[in-house]
């Protein structure tokens, strides 16, 4: 028999009976679907996050307080032990050549207040650099004025969220707001780029890191973030910090340096064991599809056993019989994994729709698995009732009405 | 053509063996007309499996066309089966979802025959049984009558030496029961070998040679003297 002979022997019995197949195709495809929107989504979180890593800012590398044997987790609270991160420290990054931009960072939180409205902001304490560092851009005015790290001045940078919400649609530039009980004129506005990793930018002030010491009273940084020239210079940009640090503090290896690169990959591994954890789940309801596919063609069996019989006296081997069977399992697999990937696109166009900044789309590695899994599991679940069909005693089968 | 040589067929249902066949010879010639009769249970119509090589028998030697059909593999019986044997059934048999055509078609297709060579077969096997109109029909959609005749077609459509019918009228009113008889015995006529199994006194006195079973052995074998 010739295979496209087979193929239409296939599609007649298929057609023939429209109920039994369109519901194999229905638990097909849900499976086919649920395989390929489950990985579109992990996915689409792992570059989600990807993405919210690069608006960090590049090549960066952050040097925290404390020593940490964990890389990439979060960072470790200020040790006792550990001694301080200070101005002079930041500063003295300089002298490495991976080196090309250093912005200390001290982080507060305090009372903005300007005419009577008054609110509760995160303050962070940098310099010029932090511009270039974390890629800011302005909507008005300029950033922290380059210059002596040591000098504390009254200016103050206002992120876009703050700024509306303290001054309205009136002009912030030049005016003086309160932070607790000193005063700051406001120099710029921050644009509203977004958020990175949870902590909204726009809903912070920027202060000189000088004048965050003394507001906070503090000598000491709660980070410095560096940029290495590069992203070949961040490992000496890395060693470079840690000799610098460690000459400074005595000899002792107290700061935890985390690359950018490091927390990604961490994140990146996470995010992808999670999708294909997910996708382990989805190929559960492809093996279920698989069962009921088997289950509707041992009833397809039964119900033609004369049908089989018949095929029989007129020729066709034990052979012939289970390709025929096993053509019909492959067929329905194959329909039901293309109806599934449309519904699946169907489904990601409708996320789409909904949550516009996840980007979703189904990795190559997932279209081709759903489809590959869900023809072996149509196939393997075809075998047994296709052997049962080609065993079938053409006699008993003949003798049924 | 046919030739039985101390055939024995035994079911075990249960713990108990019926002896279906027992020690059977039977030799058939080319283009003979042979019915087989008797009561239910004689053993007639496993007989008629046997012939067509859908059983085989516990014991005992069967030559069809000068081939050992009882050492043939299942595939190998097959294949005899496709060209040598035809059948047809009380119970009609169609596939309820493939027209007329198709159905007649089936067993060339099954063969590997090319579709452009199958078509002009299957139409002129429909047009000698008067079936062409009815070709685009569904089984369900022919008489009774129209449906034998489209097994009979498709029995035939490989040009088999011999065809074996079960019952052919069992199912069928009197005027297409002769009907259907007429075209079999056209059929033998030209020179097919064909054996009928009935209950049916009157067809099977039709038949030039006839064979009368009792508990799975022949008990009665005459050859009919033309008058």
């Amino acid at each position: 028999m010739s295979p496209e002979d087979t193929l239409r022997f296939g599609y007649r019995s298929l057609t023939g009976y429209p109920t039994r197949t369109l519901l194999m195709l229905l638990a097909m495809s849900i499976g086919v679907t649920a395989v390929v929107l489950l990985t579109s989504l992990g996915e689409g979180a792992r570059q989600y996050v990807l993405n919210q890593f690069s608006a960090l800012g590049s090549n960066m590398v952050i040097v925290l307080p404390g020593r940490s044997e964990t890389t990439g987790a979060a960072p470790p609270m200020v040790g006792a032990t550990a001694r301080d991160l200070t101005l002079e420290d930041a500063l003295a990054l300089y002298r490495s050549s991976a080196v090309r931009h250093v912005a200390p960072l001290i982080v507060g939180t305090a009372n903005v207040s300007y005419a009577g409205l008054s609110r509760e902001v995160m303050i962070l304490g940098s310099t010029a650099e932090m511009q270039a560092v974390r890629e800011l851009e302005m909507a008005q005015g300029r950033f922290l004025p380059p210059g002596e790290a040591e000098r504390a001045s009254n200016v103050v940078v206002l992120g876009a969220k703050v700024k509306r919400e303290i001054f309205g649609n009136a002009t912030a530039l030049g005016e003086w707001v309160r932070i607790e009980d000193r005063r700051y004129r406001v120099i710029g506005v921050l644009s509203d780029k977004g958020q990175s990793l949870g902590a909204e930018i726009s809903d912070t002030v920027f202060i000189p890191v000088a004048s965050a010491q003394q507001l906070f009273n503090t000598e000491g940084l709660f980070r410095i973030l560096v940029q290495a020239r590069a992203r070949e210079s961040i490992p000496r940009a890395v060693e470079a910090a840690r000799e610098i640090i460690r000459e400074r503090h005595d000899g002792k290896d107290d700061i935890t340096v985390i690359t950018q690169d490091a927390v990604l990959e961490t994140f990146d591994r996470i995010l992808t064991a999670l999708t294909l954890a997910v996708a382990g789940i989805a190929a559960i309801s492809l093996g279920v599809a698989g069962v009921l596919i088997m289950n509707v063609m041992l009833v397809a069996v039964s119900q033609r056993t004369t049908e089989i019989g018949l095929l029989k006296a007129v020729g066709a081997s034990g052979a012939q019989i289970m390709r025929l069977f096993l053509t019909e399992a492959a067929m329905l697999s194959l329909l039901g994994a293309a109806l599934g990937i449309v519904l699946a696109y169907v489904g990601i166009w409708i996320l789409g729709q909904m949550f516009p900044a996840f980007p979703l789309s189904p990795p190559n590695w997932a279209l081709g698995a759903a489809v590959g899994i869900s023809l072996v599991t149509g196939l393997l679940f075809g075998v047994m009732p296709a052997r049962r069909a080609a065993r079938l005693d053409p006699v008993q089968a003949l003798s049924r009405r | 053509m046919i030739r039985l040589t101390g055939i024995n067929r035994i079911f075990e249902v249960g713990d108990e063996k019926v002896h279906a066949l027992n020690d059977v010879d039977l030799d058939v010639g080319a283009g003979e007309y042979l019915s087989i009769m008797g009561p239910s249970g004689s053993g007639k119509s496993t007989l008629l499996n046997l012939l067509g090589l859908l059983d085989r028998p516990t014991s005992g030697t069967y030559y069809l066309d000068d081939v050992d059909a009882s050492s043939l593999s299942e595939d190998e019986r097959a294949t005899l089966r496709r060209d040598k044997i035809g059948f047809v059934f009380q119970f009609f048999h169609l596939i309820p979802r493939l027209t007329a055509f198709e159905n007649v078609e089936l067993p060339l297709t099954l063969a590997g025959v090319e579709p452009a060579e199958r078509r002009p077969k299957v139409e002129a096997a429909l047009e000698s049984l008067g079936l062409m109109p009815r070709a685009a029909h569904r089984p369900e959609q022919l008489s009774g009558g129209q449906r034998q005749r489209v097994a009979i077609a498709r029995a035939t459509i490989m040009d088999p030496p011999v065809l074996l019918a079960d019952e052919p009228t069992g199912n069928l009113d009197s005027a297409s029961g002769s009907e259907v008889i007429d075209i079999l015995e056209e059929l033998n006529h030209r020179g097919i070998t064909l054996l009928v199994v009935t209950h049916d006194e009157a067809l099977g006195k039709r038949a030039k040679r006839r064979i009368h079973m009792v508990d799975g052995a022949i008990v009665e074998d005459v050859q009919q003297t033309p008058s």
